[in-house]
């Protein structure tokens, strides 16, 4: 246990930048969590495993963002949307490389940050492109 | 659960809401409370008022906090239990359950619950990152998703899986803005069209100016005492009957479905067993249309009508003022405006006036039992009320 990565936010992000989608598996109860949690909120348990997530899914909903806060203004208009991937597992995030726009398309997650204009907290930006 | 009142509510204050320039909230706070005094002389303030609890959403509007003891200070209520609650927009509906909690304890008798929220000195783009602080920060607002944003998403998976449309979205818009010509407090009194809902420029697809709440400052209060005690304040009390909070995951992403709110279908149901009360028996309804596609989902969550025909039931007509079930006749957020911490509170204050037969051009006709819905967030909190005349 000790010698794992901890099994927080930053962490997933420390793997987004590595170029790997990641999730924590509890040892108890099985549960996977992504994003990864220290406490597993089925069984209370705190010892997890690492478990890749693939990168393959479909998108669930999604919407043009027109009015953004000063940060992201400079991208405006920019699509985000949640995608269900393989596993089951719901991540959101934008959505670049295409505006052809429609629920149950593929989308492929893309490490390639989309965007690092914001100094804090240094996450890279994962987003998601059509397969 | 029988319906018995929990408690009872012997007055009410909501201050002007709309662009009040020059005004901190804790002198808007104190223009909502003076009138909740005012019309309740057999109360004294310093005698009677033995704790308080006010919703305020943000510090960043004016670099505030502890809006609690601030409120107190102005409202000349120094030196009581005063305590800030936080629930993004559901604040006051926190405050309003808080206040329950506090007098149903025999800890205080009587117990003022407000919110407020002063938003119009700030520019469109901080507003829009203040309230995303709602949402989860690290999955949410780090990838750009704003509050419109987090309703669009609803919205569309909504249209997708019942096939609601963008006009039925705009109805809900055109009926409050009707409802808030008729009243004088709020933000917006006119008229809109629905092609002019239509044709307003995007916010987050499919989400446009007009399914939009406003930016508004404002304030409300309501003053909750034990029902034994109501007869010693007031001749007219209201009742509430039934109280529901829920909880739900921070993030839209990580929910079961993305077309209905778990929270708000939990707090209903926990306020509508309290009460003894059916979805059917409500009279008069305030929900929390921060979105149209909001309002919607809540007729939905609510059993106002069956999942999926929230559309449906905009198109039908049936809850503007003077049919079956009329719904945000205070003109809503839509309308009247959305000063988040305010708003829960906001809702109290109109179902008090149409249960007391106070709301004069807007009053619905022998309204008995009224219902208010307020969310935080794009629905990890919810809060209902369910509130009874003192005729029934």
């Amino acid at each position: 246990m000790s010698t794992l990565e901890p099994f927080t936010i930053e962490q997933f992000y420390k793997f987004i930048a590595q170029g790997k989608l990641m999730a924590g598996k509890c040892q108890k109860c099985g549960k996977i969590h992504l994003p990864p949690r220290p406490l597993c909120n089925n069984c209370y348990s705190q010892t997890f495993t690492w478990t890749p997530v693939p990168s393959k899914g479909k998108l669930l909903t999604y919407t043009v963002i027109h009015v953004a806060p000063q940060q992201f203004q400079h991208l405006a208009p920019y699509a985000v949307g949640i995608v269900q991937l393989e596993n089951g597992a719901k991540l959101p995030g934008m959505i670049t490389g295409t505006t052809q726009l429609r629920i149950g398309m593929d989308l492929t997650v893309d490490f390639t940050a989309c965007d690092n204009a914001q100094p804090w907290p240094q996450w890279p930006r994962y987003c998601f492109k059509p397969t | 659960m029988n319906g018995k009142p929990l408690v009872s509510i012997v007055s009410a204050g909501l201050s002007k809401f709309g662009k009040r320039e020059g005004l901190y909230a804790r002198e808007l706070f104190a223009e909502a409370v003076k009138e909740a005094f005012d019309r309740c002389p057999r109360l004294e303030p310093k005698r009677d008022v033995k704790a308080m609890f006010v919703g305020h959403m943000g510090e960043s509007y004016e670099h505030q906090g502890h809006m609690g003891a601030a409120a107190a200070d102005w409202t000349g209520l120094l030196n009581i239990p005063a305590t800030r609650t936080e629930a993004a927009c559901a604040s006051s509906g926190a405050a309003l359950r808080s206040g329950i909690y506090a007098v149903l304890s025999g800890l205080a008798d009587v117990v003022l619950v407000g919110g407020v929220e002063k938003m119009t000195h700030r520019s469109t783009a901080e507003v829009t990152e203040y309230l995303a602080m709602a949402s989860d920060y690290p999955f949410e607002q780090w990838h750009g998703i704003t509050f419109p944003g987090l309703y669009a998403l609803m919205a569309t998976a909504h249209m997708h899986k019942y096939g609601t449309t963008e006009t039925q979205m705009a109805q809900v818009a055109v009926k409050n803005h009707h409802h808030g010509t008729l009243n004088p407090k709020a933000h917006l009194q006119k008229e809109i069209t629905l092609e002019k809902a239509l044709t307003s420029r995007p916010v987050a697809s499919p989400l446009k100016m007009f399914d939009c709440s406003l930016i508004t400052d404002g304030a409300s209060c309501v003053i909750l005492t034990k029902p034994e005690l109501a007869g010693k304040f007031t001749d007219q009390p209201v009742h509430i009957v039934g109280t529901g909070q829920a909880s739900d995951t921070i993030g839209l992403y990580e929910r079961e479905t993305l077309t209905s709110l778990q929270a708000a279908k939990l707090a209903a149901r926990t306020a509508y067993d309290m009460a003894a009360v059916k979805p059917e028996n409500v009279d008069v309804a305030e929900v929390h249309d921060c979105f149209t596609i909001a309002e919607l989902i809540a007729y939905e969550d609510l059993g106002l009508c069956k999942a999926g025909e929230g559309g449906k039931l905009a198109e039908s007509g049936e809850t503007r003022l003077g049919e079956r079930l009329p719904v945000n006749t205070s003109g809503g957020l839509k309308a009247k405006g959305h000063p988040v911490g305010a708003t829960g509170t906001a809702q109290a204050y109109e179902i008090y006036l149409q249960l007391t037969g106070q709301a004069e051009q807007r009053q619905v006709k022998n309204a008995q039992t009224g219902l208010t819905h307020n969310v935080g967030g794009s629905g990890a909190t919810a809060t209902v009320h369910i509130y009874r005349s003192n005729q029934q």
